[in-house]
C-alpha cells in the first residue's frame, strides 16, 4: 500500500533532477535558432519565436567554424588511431611478454599517475618551441600518442588473455607480430574500443594544452575557437549557443552511441585507481 | 624475432613517447622552477640565470599567490562534498528496486559529464546572466532578487561551483552505482525484517559498505577539482576582483601572458605538493575513522 507512493514520489524527484540537468543542454539547442538578441528579453524565452539557422550561417560565413570543426575532427582522431596502436602494443607487452625491467617500469608509471599533467606543460611548450612544432597539428598529437592510463587499461584486460594461447601459437612457428594481430587484437577489441572513446572525447574536449600551443587561427580545435569567440563577442548570445551546439552535439552523438564503452572505461580506470 | 626483442619493441613507443613529452617535462620543470627563466630567456638562453628556491621563497610571500591557492581550497571544500553528495543522491535514486528505466535516467544525468566544457561553460554564463539569466529568473519567482553572479566577488566562486557540481556529478554517479550494485540484497532484507527505516539501511548497511569507493572517489575527485582552470578562463577571466584566480590560472598567466616560465614552473609543483599533501591528509584521516 505504501509502495505506489514511494513509487511516484521517486519518479517526480528523478525527473525533476533530470530536467534540471538537461535543461542547460536543451536552452543551449533552443537559443542557437534565435534571432540575434532575442534571448535577451523578460520573461527568458524558452522557445525561438521563429526558429533560424542565421547564427550557423553566421558562424560557417564569418567565423571559419567550418575550418575548426575539421580541425577538431581530424586532432582527435588521429591522436585516437596513433595511441590505440601505442598504447595497446605497449598494453601487451606489459600483461604477457616478458622483458628486463617490466616490473620497476610498471611501478614507475603507476606512481606518476599522480603527477598532474600540468607540472609537464610549461617545458612541454619549450620542448615543442625547440623542435619547431609549437602552432602545429603535431604539437597538439605528439604528446598525447600514449599514456599512462591507456597503456594501464590495456594491460589490465590483456592480463586475461591465457597464456596456453599465445603459447600454442608460438609452438605453432607463429611470429610475435602475427601473434598480436591475430590473437591478442581480437580479445582486446572491447577494450580498445573503450579506449577508442575515451582518448576521441579527452581530445575534442582538451583544452589548456591546445590554447597553449596553438596561436593560429586556422589551427583552433573547436573549444579554442568559442573561448576566443566568446571573449571577442560578448554580446552576442545565440551565436555563441550555436557554437557551443556544433562543439558539443559530436561528442553528445558519440557517447549516446557507445556509451556501454565509455562508462566501462571510467569503472575500470576508477577501480585500478 | 623473439619474444623478448618483441617485448621491447611494442613497449618502446608508448615508453618513448611518455617519457619524452611527459616525465623528461617534469624534471625539466623542476630544473626550469629553480631558475628565472623569462622573456629574455626564452630570446638567448644565455640569459638565463640559477635562482635556487628564489621562485618559491617570492611565491610563497606573495598575496596573490595565496589569493589564488584560497581561492582554489574554497573551490575545492565546498565544491567536492556537494558534487559527492549530488553523485549519491542520484545514484541512490537510480538504484532503487522501485525506479522503472534506470538506464534512461542514468544517461540523463551523465550527459553533462561528455560535454565540452568551453561550450557548457559559454551557456552557463548565459544562464547566470543578471537580468536575462534563467537562474535569476527562477530565483525571482521565489521572491529572491537578482544576484550578480559572475560579477560580484562573493558570488562568482559559488556560482562556478555551481556549474561544476552539475558538469561532473554523473561521473561519480556511475561509479557508486556499480558499487551498490555490489551490496548484498540479504542485508537489506534482514534489515528490513527487523523494522528498520530507509534511513537506518543507509547510515548501517549502504553507507559503511561504500566506504572504499567513497575514499577512492573522493581522492580522485579532490585531485581533479584541485585543477581548475578552463571554468574560470572562459566564465569570469578570474575576476571580479581576482575572486575566481585558481592555482592553475595563476600558472597559466604568470607563464603564458607574463611568460615567468621559472616562476610559473614552481607554481605548478608548489600544486602538486598541495594535491600529494590533501591526499595523504584525507588516506590518514580515513583510516582514523576506520580504526573508531
Amino acid at each position: 500500500m505504501r509502495e505506489p507512493l514511494a513509487r511516484w514520489l521517486l519518479h517526480v524527484l528523478l525527473l525533476g533532477a533530470v530536467a534540471l540537468t538537461l535543461m542547460p543542454l536543451l536552452w543551449m539547442l533552443s537559443a542557437s535558432f534565435m534571432t540575434s538578441g532575442e534571448a535577451s528579453a523578460l520573461p527568458p524565452p524558452l522557445l525561438p519565436g521563429h526558429g533560424t539557422l542565421a547564427n550557423y550561417r553566421q558562424l560557417f560565413a564569418q567565423q571559419n567554424i567550418g575550418r575548426c570543426l575539421a580541425n577538431s575532427l581530424w586532432l582527435a582522431s588521429i591522436t585516437t588511431a596513433l595511441s590505440l596502436v601505442l598504447n595497446s602494443l605497449a598494453g601487451y607487452a606489459f600483461a604477457k611478454l616478458r622483458f628486463r625491467g617490466r616490473e620497476p617500469l610498471l611501478r614507475l608509471l603507476l606512481a606518476a599517475l599522480v603527477i598532474p599533467s600540468q607540472v609537464a606543460m610549461l617545458p612541454l611548450f619549450l620542448m615543442m618551441k625547440w623542435l619547431g612544432l609549437v602552432n602545429t597539428y603535431a604539437g597538439v598529437v605528439i604528446p598525447a600518442m600514449a599514456g599512462i592510463f591507456g597503456v594501464f587499461l590495456v594491460r589490465q584486460s590483456a592480463l586475461a588473455i591465457p597464456d596456453e594461447l599465445l603459447e600454442a601459437a608460438r609452438i605453432d612457428g607463429a611470429g610475435e607480430m602475427r601473434i598480436f594481430q591475430s590473437i591478442v587484437l581480437p580479445a582486446l577489441r572491447p577494450i580498445l574500443v573503450t579506449l577508442g572513446v575515451l582518448t576521441f572525447l579527452g581530445s575534442w574536449n582538451d583544452f589548456m594544452w591546445p590554447l597553449i600551443v596553438l596561436t593560429d587561427q586556422n589551427l583552433y580545435t573547436l573549444p579554442i575557437a568559442l573561448a576566443t569567440l566568446s571573449r571577442e563577442h560578448v554580446q552576442d548570445n545565440e551565436l555563441m549557443m550555436a557554437g557551443a551546439v556544433l562543439t558539443v552535439l559530436p561528442v553528445l552523438l558519440l557517447f549516446l552511441a557507445l556509451q556501454r564503452y565509455y562508462i566501462r572505461g571510467i569503472l575500470v580506470g576508477s577501480v585500478k585507481g | 624475432m623473439s619474444a623478448r626483442h618483441a617485448a621491447w619493441l611494442f613497449a618502446a613507443p608508448a615508453l618513448a613517447v611518455i617519457g619524452v613529452f611527459f616525465f623528461l617535462p617534469v624534471l625539466a620543470a623542476l630544473f626550469v622552477s629553480l631558475t628565472d627563466f623569462d622573456l629574455y630567456a626564452l630570446a638567448d638562453i644565455r640569459n638565463l640565470r640559477f635562482v635556487g628556491l628564489g621562485n618559491y621563497w617570492r611565491l610563497l610571500h606573495a598575496p596573490e599567490f595565496w589569493r589564488a591557492v584560497g581561492n582554489t581550497l574554497y573551490f575545492v571544500l565546498l565544491g567536492v562534498p556537494l558534487s559527492l553528495a549530488a553523485s549519491l543522491t542520484a545514484a541512490l535514486l537510480i538504484s532503487s528496486r522501485l525506479t522503472l528505466a534506470p538506464a534512461f535516467f542514468r544517461t540523463a544525468f551523465f550527459a553533462p559529464v561528455v560535454t565540452t566544457l568551453v561550450a557548457v561553460a559559454v551557456v552557463w554564463r548565459y544562464l547566470l546572466h543578471t537580468r536575462y539569466g534563467l537562474l535569476n529568473y527562477a530565483l525571482a519567482g521565489i521572491g529572491i532578487h537578482p544576484i550578480d553572479w559572475l560579477g560580484d566577488p562573493h558570488w562568482a566562486l559559488p556560482a562556478i561551483i555551481l556549474f561544476a557540481v552539475w558538469k561532473n556529478f554523473g561521473y561519480n554517479m556511475v561509479i557508486f552505482v556499480a558499487a551498490l550494485q555490489t551490496i548484498p540484497a540479504d542485508l537489506y532484507e534482514a534489515a528490513r525484517l527487523d523494522g528498520a527505516s530507509l534511513w537506518q539501511e543507509f547510515r548501517r548497511i549502504t553507507l559503511p559498505m561504500l566506504r572504499p569507493t567513497l575514499l577512492l572517489v573522493s581522492i580522485l575527485t579532490v585531485a581533479g577539482y584541485f585543477q581548475l582552470f578552463a571554468e574560470p578562463y572562459v566564465m569570469t577571466r578570474g575576476g571580479p576582483l581576482q575572486s575566481t584566480v585558481s592555482v592553475l590560472y595563476y600558472m597559466y598567466e604568470e607563464g603564458f601572458k607574463w611568460w615567468n616560465l621559472g616562476s610559473a614552473s614552481a607554481v605548478a609543483f608548489l600544486l602538486f605538493l598541495m594535491i600529494l599533501a590533501v591526499t595523504a591528509m584525507h588516506v590518514r584521516l580515513a583510516r582514523g575513522a576506520e580504526l573508531r
